[in-house]
């Protein structure tokens, strides 16, 4: 998974501060990260006793085995995400505009078969629909939404009139209570 | 049917971007509603997707405190700890946006405990609702939050009186309690604060007028944070910019970057960097990939200069007719927030606009009594203690007071070991007298550094015959003084007369400079604060009494190690002795060198009769 892998890099190469585009409104245990978010040694998070962060002064001193996690855009909202993306011209994965793929249904959600990689459940079968992501995450567990929006201009559109929340397809945000705080804590971005 | 908006999409994002942001938080007391009320403001302003309400009804079902309903603190309450015990332990930020303005929402915590979380919401904010739990009133952490509201500037509030339900909607209770409020809050530099009723559980009054409270006439809570004027929130000061970084990629170009901390800065401009006071003009703004002709406030840019200025991090850039003061001895209001008090004299790291300095909290002024405002006497300030302090610091600070500048004005301190954030300060004003005062108000000497290391510096002189046991009893010594922390240093004849003292030989005059020479070291380190231990023969009354007069009174402990010449013959731990008798060492102490022991010791360890570990106790208990 991707925390083990982060977890190694930082080991291995012994970065002090690693840098994240998480946001404060993608989900209620981010909505208390700090910009410059203290890492324990072990890469661990803890909430109960993150340092004061006043005004935009930030206390980078750590000691040895210890890191930062700085997520600069933590107070952009989805929407501030795609507009700046239209204002500077930002090329976008794909997979952010809708097309025809082949999806199957599980648990209320649409996951796309990408390739001969894709473990089927007994009696599953894939069906094409036009859909895309509204966020992407681990494969297989990040599902894709039902959409015509195949423009930027479509997708803000549709973002202005979600009546759904950003990481609604991100499976491994409501596996358990707390889920994201529990991978956060383990070192999770 | 997306088409349709589609056309719109370019003026409706021109609209988003000019629409204003406010930041707010809110504050109060624990229990008196927070959460559940910001909960309610998103709720019923619709900016609740259905998947994050969906799961707050499952997650009532198991966390709720509100019985069959749903529990809308918990859409701000996200940690597993906070759900469980039915509190907010940290700050949670919230994003909505309505017609008029996009808001950024800080639901702060409650408890005095995790005072320092609410301080990081209010650091960042326009506008503060303080809440009041309708049956208790004005309580001690309200009065707190406002303080620290005021203290961090800032000057919009409102005054919610929460759970009116409670009370059944009673008008009295309600102009009672902000009839209380506004007693408290005189003299605090609020600009405006709005008494509102509410009941964040039921709705009245957040977005849409209660028809319980007909004897209300003012705004509902979203009226209000509609309407509130931020313009008196945005000064219009001289251009400073604290640099961040000199950019200079190669030799042709030399960048000063940096966020723009007030005011606004066109090419041509003349500019000042201090502290160094050297004035230029802007060549050029660059914002981005381009070159711009001005930029405002809050915009990162570089700038390249007319002239190469010597500047480096932690510089100020400023309008050169208006520049800011620079100083190194302030006044300032400090919010403690770490466990371990704060102590005068102590060293902590500065984090100031992009530099960081040491410095020391050379005097408390006073505490304040977070009630009544009183100035208490003050010692030390504990946690979530508010106090006034001059502080000193290594280099001199660009500043301005933190009302006129919250950039150049805020601070937090850090601890130097532990490297946790244990302060926030505002500056005040710099202490004008400064520079006639400076040694005065910083005075580092003897007493002060012998403060810092907790001990009363010493020289402990051991005076003996060769092999009396002298260094293996200072030695042993030396060895407990360290492990009860206490900072010592030993000078013996090895660690002397091989560097210092090694043009000196054995004849009378050299054994006679050689303890002076060891008399002056100890004395500087004793006026270092140390506790020094010095183990030499020293055989002449006069030498001993010459140490003894570069100290001041009780500092000198002379210890006379006290073992027969027969005995330390006996032990000849270094063969010295037999030497001697050879006749191949000359003047040695004892043989044909006198020994003068001393009369009256001020301590006397008799060299046989104990061992070296029963000395040493010995010493310790006469030495306290």
């Amino acid at each position: 998974m991707k925390t083990q892998a982060l977890k190694q890099a930082l080991d291995l190469y012994d970065f002090d501060a690693v840098f994240g585009g998480a946001r404060r409104d993608e989900e209620k245990s981010r909505a208390k990260e700090r910009i410059f978010s203290f890492r324990s040694t072990g890469h661990r998070w803890d909430p109960k006793a993150q340092r004061p962060e006043l005004w935009s002064l930030y206390n980078t001193r750590i000691h040895p085995g210890e890191t930062i996690r700085v997520f600069p855009l933590s107070n952009w909202t989805e929407l501030d995400i795609w507009q700046y993306i239209r204002d500077e011209n930002i090329p976008i994965v794909p997979l952010y505009l809708s097309a025809e793929r082949p999806v199957v249904s599980r648990g209320g959600q649409w996951i796309m078969v990408d390739d001969e990689r894709f473990p089927f459940e007994p009696g599953e079968r894939p069906s094409m629909k036009r859909v895309r992501f509204r966020t992407l995450g681990c494969w297989p567990l990040s599902a894709a939404i039902e959409s015509d929006a195949d423009t930027l201009e479509e997708v803000i559109a549709e973002t202005l009139h979600a009546r759904c929340s950003e990481r609604q397809g991100r499976l491994i945000d409501s596996d358990v209570p707390g889920s994201m705080e529990k991978k956060k804590q383990e070192g999770y971005f | 049917m997306i088409t349709g908006y589609v056309e719109d999409i370019a003026s409706f994002l021109e609209f988003q971007t000019s629409k204003e942001t406010l930041r707010f938080i809110t504050c109060g007391s624990v229990d008196d509603g927070k959460s559940t009320l910001i909960g309610r403001l998103l709720f019923e302003s619709k900016n609740i997707f259905d998947d994050q309400l969906s799961s707050i009804e499952t997650d009532s079902r198991q966390y709720g405190t509100q019985g069959e309903s749903i529990d809308l603190a918990l859409l701000v309450d996200g940690l597993q700890a906070e759900r469980e015990q039915g509190i907010t332990i940290d700050v949670a930020y919230r994003f909505f946006s309505t017609e008029k303005r996009r808001y950024i929402v800080a639901d702060t915590p409650g408890h005095e405990q995790y005072t320092r979380n609410m301080a990081t919401g209010a650091s960042t904010a326009d506008l503060a609702v303080i809440l009041i739990d309708a049956r208790k009133g004005v309580l001690t952490q309200t009065r707190r939050h406002s303080r620290i509201a005021a203290m961090m500037g800032i000057r919009q509030l409102v005054l919610a009186i929460n759970k009116m339900d409670l009370v059944g909607f009673d008008e009295q209770v309600f102009t009672e309690i902000e009839r209380d409020y506004r007693r408290f809050t005189e003299g605090f530099a609020f600009h405006a604060v709005q008494a509102i009723p509410l009941s964040g559980l039921e709705g009245d009054n957040v977005l849409f007028r209660s028809p319980r409270t007909p004897w209300y006439s003012g705004p509902t809570l979203m009226d209000y944070l509609e309407c509130v004027d931020l313009s008196s929130e945005r000064s219009c000061s001289a251009f400073r910019m604290p640099l961040q970084w000199i950019n200079r990629p190669n030799l042709d170009f030399r960048g000063y970057c940096g966020r723009i901390a007030e005011g606004e800065i066109r090419t041509g401009d003349a500019v000042r960097v201090l502290p160094s006071g050297v004035k230029t003009r802007v060549k050029s703004i660059i914002r981005g990939f381009d070159e711009v002709p001005h930029a405002f406030r809050n915009e990162s840019v570089t700038l390249t200069l007319m002239d190469e200025v010597d500047a480096s991090r932690g510089d100020v850039m400023a309008a050169a007719n208006d520049p800011p003061e620079s100083s190194d001895q302030f006044e300032a209001r400090l919010l403690w927030m770490a466990e371990h008090a704060m102590t005068p004299g102590r060293q902590y790291l500065m984090k100031h606009a992009c530099r960081e300095v040491t410095v020391t909290v050379t005097e408390i002024k006073y505490r304040e009594d977070v009630n009544t405002g009183a100035h208490l006497a003050a010692k030390t300030l504990g946690l979530n203690e508010i106090g006034s302090v001059n502080l000193s610091s290594s280099a001199p600070l660009v500043f301005e007071p933190y009302r006129v500048n919250r950039i150049l004005g805020g601070f937090v301190l850090i601890d130097k070991l532990t490297y946790e954030t244990v302060g926030a300060g505002m500056i005040n004003f710099a202490l004008r007298r400064a520079k006639n005062i400076h040694w005065q108000a910083l005075e580092i000497n003897k007493t002060a550094r012998a403060a810092m290391k907790h001990q009363k510096p010493r020289c402990i002189w051991f005076t003996g015959l060769s092999g009396s046991g002298k260094s293996t009893i200072a030695n042993l010594l030396e060895k407990r003084l360290h492990t009860e922390g206490m900072h010592t240093y030993m000078l013996d004849g090895n660690n002397v007369r091989h560097g210092l003292n090694r043009d000196l030989g054995f004849t009378e005059a050299d054994r006679v400079e050689n303890i002076r020479r060891v008399a002056e070291v100890a004395s500087l380190m004793v006026d270092a604060g140390l506790i020094v231990l010095v183990s030499f023969i020293s055989p002449f009354k006069s030498e001993r009494d010459m140490a003894r007069n570069l100290f001041a009174e009780g500092e000198f402990v002379e210890i006379f190690i006290d073992t027969p010449l027969a005995e330390c013959e006996r032990r000849d731990v270094k063969g010295l002795y037999a030497k001697a008798r050879r006749g191949e060492l000359k003047n040695f102490t004892g043989i044909d060198g006198p020994y003068e022991a001393p009369q009256s010791p001020d301590i006397y360890v008799p060299g046989t009769s104990a061992s070296a570990e029963a000395s040493v106790e010995l010493i310790l208990r006469s030495l306290k």
